[in-house]
């Protein structure tokens, strides 16, 4: 089920539901609620696997970066951003329950170098975008 | 797409509907693992109101059967029923069927929703030179099925003037169910264990589908998707069209014998004497592999054997009930030995596997 709440504006979203921030001079990357709930239909236990790069990779945009397995699929990450993977949080990978709890914070996957300081600009939706975008995918 | 009798139903409980040979169809209530441990543990309800259900009446009835599907029709039992397939000349499936034999020489054949279309078609071009009648009645009827050990106490609470222990594995009834006459039951399911399926006058089916719901509340029985279905079967060990049979794989290799009867009395039939051939010469085997590895297989993901790729998972899944991932897969012979340990690549990365015969689980198989 979709949540009724806003999204958090302070990052931008892709189509394949992924979000980026902005976080110093890096930006963090993760999955979007909508895309967790879609894996694990709100059951955590529902999510089996998920597989982080290692830090030194250089991503283009859209490039996949990992992968996420439920009980049901796997789904590719894409990066919404290019540039150059700085940090992988790795915690996930042992504790997927933590994208169910907090996909905005505490479940960020990687931390990349932009390659372009207006990455912001390129395609990517803000959270109101995002919100129509989702409704439009409902049939 | 096409909507069940049963759809608002589903609406009202919640499910998660999706797309499935064009029907709308529930895939899970709730979490699909504690679907499949409901049904394992006590009992669950299934919508099959999408699957295909044909009459062939007429007085060639068994004839025409046995010259186009691969069991031997003309030798099951009155009131029995028997795992068939369509298949074509060379050998590989349309579909896999159930054949009901009724009395009089009449035959109900349930087959996929995917390819109810493609069977009737097919039945329909080789009725030359047969007196038959082939009656799509998929539109008419309703189809609910209750799978668990408590299923037959559920039931049984529905049912007039009939004891269900006198219904065996396999065999099907007409009884009154819910005060509706003649309902035709089956002991058949798709899951591995005690379970029934009924097939309800289209515009009844909501009611009965509420009597069992209700009789079965304080048996814990619930509604199951088709999620948790692909697991229940996956796990019982049986096949799935368009994974473990379709226009490439066939049921010898995927070690569906049982299901094809190269008897000489029931003469020539479209597929056997490409499946002969196949019998005498088999290359590969549908086997099973359990891993401990938190990679779940799916179909076509590769086997290797060290360097050597020697088959690809048909179907895998994660089986809350022998609590690892789970596969079928073909595997080239001589690499098909229980016990055997090879090798799934996701994408590069091995994750070790064990080969066993199939089922993982089953309470109907000996």
């Amino acid at each position: 089920m979709t949540s009724k709440t806003m999204r958090p504006d302070d990052r931008k979203y892709s189509e394949s539901h992924e979000w980026a921030k902005q976080d110093g001079d890096a930006v963090l990357i993760g999955i979007t609620d909508f895309a967790v709930a879609a894996l694990s239909n709100g059951n955590d236990s529902d999510l089996v696997y998920c597989d982080l790069p290692e830090t030194g990779r250089d991503l283009a945009q859209g490039e996949t970066f990992g992968e996420i397995e439920s009980v049901k699929a796997v789904s590719d990450l894409n990066s919404p951003v290019a540039g150059e993977v700085i940090e992988v949080n790795h915690k996930i990978e042992e504790h997927l329950e933590i994208l169910s709890r907090d996909p905005w914070n505490e479940g960020w996957m990687i931390r990349v170098k932009a390659a372009s300081k207006t990455w912001a600009s390129e395609k990517l939706m803000n959270a109101a975008e995002y919100e129509k975008y989702l409704e439009s995918q409902k049939h | 797409m096409k909507l069940t009798a049963l759809h608002d139903v589903h609406e009202r409980l919640g499910a998660k509907l999706i797309d499935f040979g064009g029907w709308h169809m529930p895939v899970q209530y709730g979490p699909i693992l504690d679907e499949v441990t409901t049904v394992r543990t006590k009992a669950g309800l299934f919508d099959l109101g999408h699957m295909g259900r044909v009459h062939v009446t007429g007085k060639d009835a068994v004839r025409y059967v046995d010259s186009i599907a691969t069991n031997f029709c003309a030798k099951i039992p009155t009131s029995a029923i028997r795992y068939s397939l369509f298949c074509r000349a060379d050998g590989n499936p349309i579909d896999d069927i159930l054949l009901y034999k009724e009395e009089g020489g009449s035959v109900f054949i349930v087959v996929n929703a995917s390819n109810t279309a493609a069977d009737l078609a097919w039945m329909r071009e080789h009725t030359k030179g047969f007196d038959v009648r082939v009656h799509d009645q998929t539109d008419e009827l309703g189809m609910i099925a209750i799978q668990g050990q408590v299923s037959r106490d559920v039931l049984q609470k529905l049912v007039e003037g009939y004891d269900l222990g006198q219904l065996g594995y396999y065999k099907f009834t007409f009884a009154t169910v819910c005060g509706i006459p003649n309902m035709r039951v089956s002991r058949t399911g798709y899951t591995g264990e005690l379970g029934y399926e009924l097939y309800v006058p289209q515009r009844e089916t909501a009611r009965v589908w509420n009597a069992l719901s209700e009789a079965g509340k304080s048996h814990g029985v619930a509604p199951i998707g088709l999620g948790a279905r692909d697991i229940l079967r996956l796990e019982a060990g049986m096949p799935l069209y368009g994974h473990e049979i379709d226009a490439t794989h066939n049921p010898i290799e995927a070690g569906l014998n049982f299901g094809v009867s190269f008897a000489p009395e029931k003469g020539d039939w479209i597929g056997r004497a490409a499946l002969e051939r196949i019998k005498a010469n088999p290359t590969q085997r549908l086997i099973g592999l359990t891993t401990d590895g938190p990679r779940v297989p799916r179909q076509g993901t590769p086997v290797f054997r060290g360097a050597e790729q020697v088959g690809a998972v048909a179907s895998g899944g994660v089986s809350p009930t022998i609590n690892k991932n789970i596969a079928s897969a073909f595997v080239k012979l001589g690499c098909d030995q229980p016990g055997l340990g090879l090798e799934i690549d996701f994408k590069g990365k091995r994750q070790a596997c064990t080969v066993q015969e199939l089922p993982f689980f089953s309470r109907t198989r000996k």
